[in-house]
């Protein structure tokens, strides 16, 4: 052991007291009250290991070897970087973040209704926004949770987006938080609210990016508030460097008669871990998860969803697929929990997994937990390979392998990808399988 | 000589299912195997094509001057073998316009021609379409899935007419079809029959064969062709069944 080396606590912890020496007059601010809130409950918390049932097959402990670069420095990169992420014949409400800080060049907004905000986080903590005041910390928990207590003791950037009761916004909102880190390594944190008022709708794509191979750690929280009869569809792309981690939690609070739905791409980093819980807090409410993860060589991928079902008369379809290869490792753990009083629940989760090699590993768990009597559950599981018949049927009629295994592939992701309404996106998607399979 | 079977011997899992086959097959003949259950015709059906589950142990097959055992299944396809499946598998997820393109633009690439541009290849489509009368709206529909029986096997014929081989072997596509969609098959074989190509028909039925009339009829039964005759032969089994082609084969000797 290298005595000289800090822990990465001890980094946290300097670097939280460096922060606090260049915060002037934010000191007071109330979300700096939130911040050492989460700090002391982080400097209490250990870093996962894999003794932790949650942890089991995600080994973190990286971090203890490995230096980082907290607080972030601004860093200007030009529109060329970001570019080839944008999609093709979509109009949207761009913001981008390089290596999580808002970047006003690289941003625009289309004719956005009155009354809806869209802004970076930093704009809206220096103009006192209420929502942050209202909204900011009541949907992820900084008690438990490291890296969600580890993001809020740090949070300076990400997303606010606001659609006030009764708006629609028709374009979709495309978040990109474009990453390019030189060493030591940046912690990138960014903290994005979302919240969808009564009868309000919206599009919100969180796309992250680098076209590098540098190394840094993402390790962002996304709390989501969608309100009585409001309609959120949210879409994560994931193709960060494949040398980097990425940390990813999202909390869900949804209303009466709300509709959530969530479609979770990933193909990007060396590690990721996704997080994603949403509590039901209103009767007649209905959330979809759909997920797509596609992974190679050494990359892990890793999903820890939670849906709660809290409240009767809600259903939760969740249907998450992987294609692993190479030596990649991929872990789905689902939880669904239905409480006492949740009658009428209907819930389904399926996850089917394809594994192109023979040594990519898959686990997964699915976790129902009933506690009502009068609910629909069901839940499956399916790891395999190609369907073999299917493909000397394609090669029979003169389609060489790698053609027929591409197609079957596109055919295999394609519920998920026609389950995205933006059709910019699905060609963009399509195009991401095409050059990883053909 | 297009296709010459000799001494075929084949098993999977270690049984024995082909025993000794010989055929061979001119330019512009049809013939047609019947047979009983389990005696061995899906599996040369599948042997020609190239399913890699059964082991020849024995013998060779040379098709249009090549070791067709030494090709790939789909450089068979591309040199012009097609097979009709019995059991035509259903593939969600992907349309048969693209399965059908991505076909005969690899058939096209293997043999040094030009890709098909997008108008040339939906005319083609729709031109093959109407000779089977097949709805367009099985075009985009997925591979076989919820397609009935009939369906099935009028979409196995339609990509054959798209594909236009050389050697098309047909594994009972007459079974499962109403009289009228045996009709519209039936024509549609015998549309793109032609004295540069040749097609071999396995089925349990004579009324196929009414119109799509064979050159030769063979009887395959327990891995072996134990008869072979003209189109009457066809008739003669319809009229008396298997037993006493059996009861000959089980009196000749060892
Ligand atoms: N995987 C397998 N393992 C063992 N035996 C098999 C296997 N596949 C096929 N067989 C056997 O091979 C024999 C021939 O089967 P095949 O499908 O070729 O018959 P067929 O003549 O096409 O019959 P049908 O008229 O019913 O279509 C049968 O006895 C069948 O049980
Ligand atoms: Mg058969």
């Amino acid at each position: 052991m290298n005595q000289n080396k800090l822990t990465f606590k001890e980094i946290c912890l300097q670097s939280f007291e460096d922060f606090e020496k260049n915060l002037n007059g934010e000191k007071q601010h109330p979300i700096h009250l939130y911040r050492k809130k989460a700090f002391e409950h982080f400097i209490n918390l250990d870093i996962p290991s894999v003794k932790n049932e949650e942890w089991k097959y995600t080994n973190v402990s990286f971090l203890t070897k490995e230096e980082f670069k907290i607080n972030p420095v601004k860093s200007d990169f030009s529109y060329d970087h970001i570019s080839k992420f944008l999609f093709d014949n979509l109009e949207h409400n761009l913001i981008t973040f390089v290596n999580g800080i808002y970047n006003k060049d690289l941003s625009k907004l289309l004719d956005i209704p009155s009354g809806v905000e869209i802004l970076s986080l930093s704009e809206a903590i220096k103009n006192n926004n209420p929502i942050i005041k209202e909204y900011l910390g009541s949907a992820s928990d900084i008690t438990n949770n490291f890296f969600i207590a580890l993001n809020s003791s740090f949070v300076i950037d990400g997303a606010l987006i606001y659609v006030p009761d009764g708006k629609v916004v028709e374009e979709p909102i495309h978040l990109m938080f474009y990453n390019n880190s030189s060493s030591p390594k940046d912690l990138i944190q960014p903290r994005n609210l979302f919240v969808v008022g009564k009868n309000a709708q919206v599009t919100i794509l969180e796309h992250y990016v680098s076209d590098t191979d540098t190394e840094y750690f993402t390790n962002s929280v996304t709390e989501i508030f969608v309100d009585e009869n409001g309609n959120l569809d949210h879409i994560k792309l994931q193709e960060e460097s494949l040398k980097s981690i990425h940390i990813g939690r999202m909390d869900t609070n949804q209303g009466r008669n709300s509709n959530f739905s969530s479609h979770l791409i990933s193909t990007g980093a060396k590690f990721s871990r996704n997080e994603f819980n949403s509590v039901f807090k209103g009767e007649g409410s209905e959330s979809t998860l759909n997920g797509l993860f596609m992974i190679d060589g050494d990359q892990l991928f890793d999903a820890h969803t939670l849906i709660d079902h809290a409240k009767p008369h809600c259903n939760s379809h969740e249907h998450y697929k992987g294609i692993l290869q190479g030596n990649s490792k991929g872990v789905f753990n689902g939880k669904v929990m239905v409480r006492q009083d949740a009658q009428k629940t209907n819930a389904f989760q399926e996850n089917n997994v394809i594994l192109l090699s023979d040594s990519a590993v898959m686990n997964t768990k699915p976790q129902l937990e009933i506690f009502a009597d009068d609910v629909k559950c069901s839940h499956g599981a399916t790891i395999g390979k190609l369907n073999e018949e299917a493909k000397f049927y394609l090669k029979s009629r003169g389609i060489g392998e790698d053609a027929a295994t591409a197609i079957l592939i596109h055919a295999f992701a394609s519920d998920v990808i026609t389950s995205i309404k933006i059709e910019a996106l699905r060609d963009y998607l399509e195009k991401i399988i095409t050059r990883k399979f053909n | 000589m297009l296709l010459e079977i000799k001494n075929l011997h084949a098993s999977i899992n270690g049984n024995e299912i082909l025993k000794g086959i010989d055929l061979s097959v001119n330019f512009g003949e049809v013939h047609a195997i019947m047979g009983p259950n389990g005696s061995g015709k899906s599996t040369l059906a599948s042997i020609l094509a190239g399913k890699e589950d059964y082991e020849v142990t024995e013998g060779e097959i040379w098709y249009n001057g090549k070791n067709l055992l030494e090709l790939a299944p789909e450089d068979r396809a591309r040199e012009g073998v097609f097979l009709a499946f019995q059991y035509p598998v259903e593939i969600p997820g992907v349309s048969n316009t693209n399965l059908l393109k991505t076909a005969l633009n690899e058939i096209r690439k293997y043999r040094g021609e030009e890709e098909l541009d997008a108008i040339e290849f939906l005319s083609l489509l729709k031109e093959k379409s109407k000779l089977v009368e097949l709805d367009q709206k099985f075009l985009s529909r997925s591979v076989n899935e919820g397609f009935s029986g009939g369906e099935k096997k009028r979409n196995e014929i339609f990509q054959m007419a798209v594909l236009n081989p050389k050697l098309a072997i047909l594994d009972e596509t007459d079974s499962g079809l109403d009289i009228d969609a045996l009709r519209i098959v039936a024509n549609g074989v015998n549309k793109l029959r032609s004295k540069d190509n040749a097609i071999v028909i396995v089925t349990h039925y004579q009324r196929l064969l009414n119109y799509i009339v064979p050159d030769f009829v063979h009887v395959l039964y327990q891995g072996k062709i134990v008869k072979s005759g003209s189109k009457e032969l066809a008739l003669e089994l319809e009229e008396k069944g298997y037993d006493w082609i059996k009861n000959q084969k089980e009196e000749m000797p060892v």
